[in-house]
């Protein structure tokens, strides 16, 4: 056995402990015909040629690897960039949204449904279906529109419907919940494409596989670099978990390379106002899948808070749960201020204006320690522009 | 009685009203549970309120975060079934999600329930093969009964799963929906009420989402032993007299 099997999905959809389908019975006959045909569709070689010359030509990949001479003195490290922000629309979520909009194609959907909540889903799921002419339906969190304004403006450019989720903490966690229940209300029209590595089996690794370009591009472009495919660490920012699980994912199985999450402690461990699921969170059920999750004795989910909309989330993709748990990858927690101060670090000595979700990976380089010929990847997933108000309101 | 002789005894027209444990006020549930009782109706479905009720429709969504912000518990809940029960005999099944009954513990869940008077659950998002390999045995030791949905979409196999499955009654799912739906029933919903009706499934079968008024309930009771009514007698409750809103519900109903 290969270590690749202790850390993929299994055959039956489980990380471990972690994953599995609990969807209501109203969900069951899309989930089931998704876990039979999504890896035979997406290994296909003409759907394995359409979705990388998307990639190449309509995305823009391959994303460049930086190597930041500032954060590799300061850390005293070989400290990499993965430019997932250079890609077209902005972030890593594209790569995603291009593969699940050619599944939705061939498996005969007609109407697309997605949940949203930095707005980079959104706008990623809304670009594809305007260059495929399918009908496009964000969900967003209430506060995430406000916050997010400039990718709201963005997505109803692009043609899509942007409706606002107005329960709970009007936030990632709502979006998905009221996309849940459009797609139960649509189930044989839609499809309904999850932006982060959660949800009910297959889409933890349906989104994974669409997210491994970013490993699978990390190795050759090292290799060209250094001589060498592996790094000795790959950092990641964890909300569900994408990028992280894309920028993982070719590692998984090669135990040299250290694998290192950060999580959005919002205004601290304690104090009540956090979305450190990894720290604060226990076993349980949230959208589909059994995973680490924030809730009360009495199993009920507790609001999160992020300053990072796409990190504000009270549970993590169970494969993130299961590589924790098993000590595979380790998690450090960044607050909304070292956050802040690390995007406007990177602003200014570098010229690059991360997510405010990227900045938490790049605040934690501050908490590790590094020998100096260490290399470091950090998977720059997303860019700061939608940030802007925030940001503004901060330095204010 | 539990639910099943319940259902088989009297055959047909049963009438199974949702309600929300703690809503509107934390001390309703006791009171509701009693109206229904002296109403007539013949089961009653519990909710336990969950903060992320995928299957339900904004209605119901809205009451369980009341009950929540009221401060319901699952020990609260179980306490005044208990109380309720020095008044009515009338089955009571729970509705709630898989998560509740995780964190809770699933023996114990199971144990509180049934000392408190609960003599059935359904959990929609608990997988049937994950009940049966883990949990059948203990809902049979704990007298739990279960009942489980189905769909326009479910599968015949399926379908049949659940009839083996469920031991109060099968759950017909009037549409691919959420709960709370208005309008009337429609064709397609009929033939597929009748496709199941031909199956000759051991199970009772009760239709259930979008049964809002006396049209739909009886359409429902045609094509199957009855009929379950939620979100309607949610917007129906009066916090001012409940007793009289929960009594005037019940009878535009029958």
């Amino acid at each position: 056995m290969t270590m690749k099997n202790l850390y993929n999905v299994s055959k039956d959809g489980y990380y471990g402990d972690f994953g599995g389908a609990f969807i209501p019975e109203m969900l069951y006959a899309n989930i089931d015909h998704l876990q039979k045909v999504y890896l035979e569709i997406s290994q296909e070689s003409n759907f394995v040629a359409e979705f990388e010359a998307l990639l190449k030509d309509y995305v823009g990949r391959p994303s460049p690897l930086y190597r930041s001479v500032k954060l590799s003195e300061k850390y005293g490290a070989e400290i990499y960039l993965k430019r997932e922000d250079l890609n077209h629309t902005g972030a890593h979520k594209i790569n995603n949204t291009i593969g699940q909009i050619l599944l939705a194609r061939r498996i005969g959907k007609k109407r697309i449904i997605a949940e949203t909540g930095a707005g980079q889903h959104g706008v990623a799921t809304a670009t594809v279906c305007a260059l495929m002419d399918l009908e496009c339906i964000i969900y967003m969190g209430e506060v995430d529109i406000a916050r997010q304004a400039p990718n709201v403006a963005r997505m109803r450019m692009l043609g899509a419907e942007v409706r606002p989720a107005t329960s709970g903490s009007r936030t990632l966690k709502d979006a998905t919940n009221e996309a849940i229940r459009d797609w139960i209300n649509n189930a044989e029209s839609t499809h309904y494409i999850i932006g982060s590595a959660i949800g009910p089996h297959p889409y933890p690794d349906m989104v994974t596989r669409f997210q491994s370009v970013i490993s699978q591009e990390i190795k050759a472009q090292l290799f060209e670099k250094t001589g060498d495919e592996f790094p000795d660490y790959v950092v990641a920012c964890v909300g569900g978990g994408s990028n992280a699980a894309g920028a993982f994912y070719h590692f998984l199985d090669h135990s040299d390379t250290k694998l290192i999450l950060a999580e959005a402690a919002g205004e601290g461990i304690d104090s009540g106002r956090s979305a450190a699921t990894s720290i604060l969170g226990s076993q349980g059920i949230i959208h589909g899948c059994k995973t680490l999750l924030m809730q009360t004795n009495d199993g009920q989910i507790i609001e999160p808070h992020s300053v990072s909309a796409g990190l504000d989330y009270p549970g993590i993709g169970p494969m993130h749960a299961h590589l924790i748990n098993s000590g595979r990858a380790k998690v450090y927690p960044a607050t909304d201020e070292e956050a802040i101060q690390a995007m406007l670090y990177l602003s200014r000595e570098e010229g690059i204006i991360p997510a405010l979700e990227t900045a938490h990976a790049l605040a934690i380089l501050e908490k590790m320690s590094f020998q100096k010929s260490d290399v470091v990847v950090l998977c720059l997933s997303g860019r700061g522009d939608k940030d802007l108000n925030t940001i503004m309101k901060y330095l204010n | 009685m539990n639910i099943r002789n319940t259902i088989d005894q009297k055959g047909k027209e049963i009438l199974n009203v949702y309600c929300t444990a703690g809503y509107p006020h934390l001390d309703s549930t006791v009171t509701v549970l009693k109206s229904l009782s002296e109403e007539g109706v013949d089961l009653i479905e519990l909710g336990m309120p969950y903060s992320d009720p995928l299957a339900d429709g904004e209605t119901i969504q809205k009451s369980s975060q009341v009950a929540l912000q009221n401060g319901l518990t699952l020990n609260i809940l179980f306490e005044q079934v208990k109380e309720a029960r020095q008044h009515t005999q009338v089955p009571i099944i729970a509705m709630g999600y898989y998560n509740q009954m995780l964190q809770y513990g699933v023996e114990k869940f199971l144990s509180k329930a049934h000392q408190s008077g609960i003599q059935g659950m359904i959990i929609p998002d608990l997988p049937m093969d994950i009940y049966e390999k883990k949990y059948a045995n203990l809902f049979q030791e704990y007298n739990m009964e279960i009942s489980f949905l189905i769909t326009p979409l479910t599968s015949d196999e399926r379908i049949k799963q659940a009839d083996r499955l469920s031991s109060a009654f099968i759950y017909v799912v009037s549409q691919t929906s959420i709960t709370g739906k208005k309008g009337e029933i429609q064709l397609h919903q009929k033939e597929y009420f009748e496709r199941i009706a031909q199956m000759n499934l051991h199970s009772p079968r009760l239709i259930g989402f979008g049964i809002h008024d006396k049209t739909t309930y009886n359409t429902a009771c045609k094509y199957s032993h009855g009929a379950i009514i939620g979100s309607a007698f949610i917007r129906a409750l009066s916090e001012g007299d409940m007793e009289a809103s929960i009594s005037n519900f019940i009878t535009s109903i029958r």
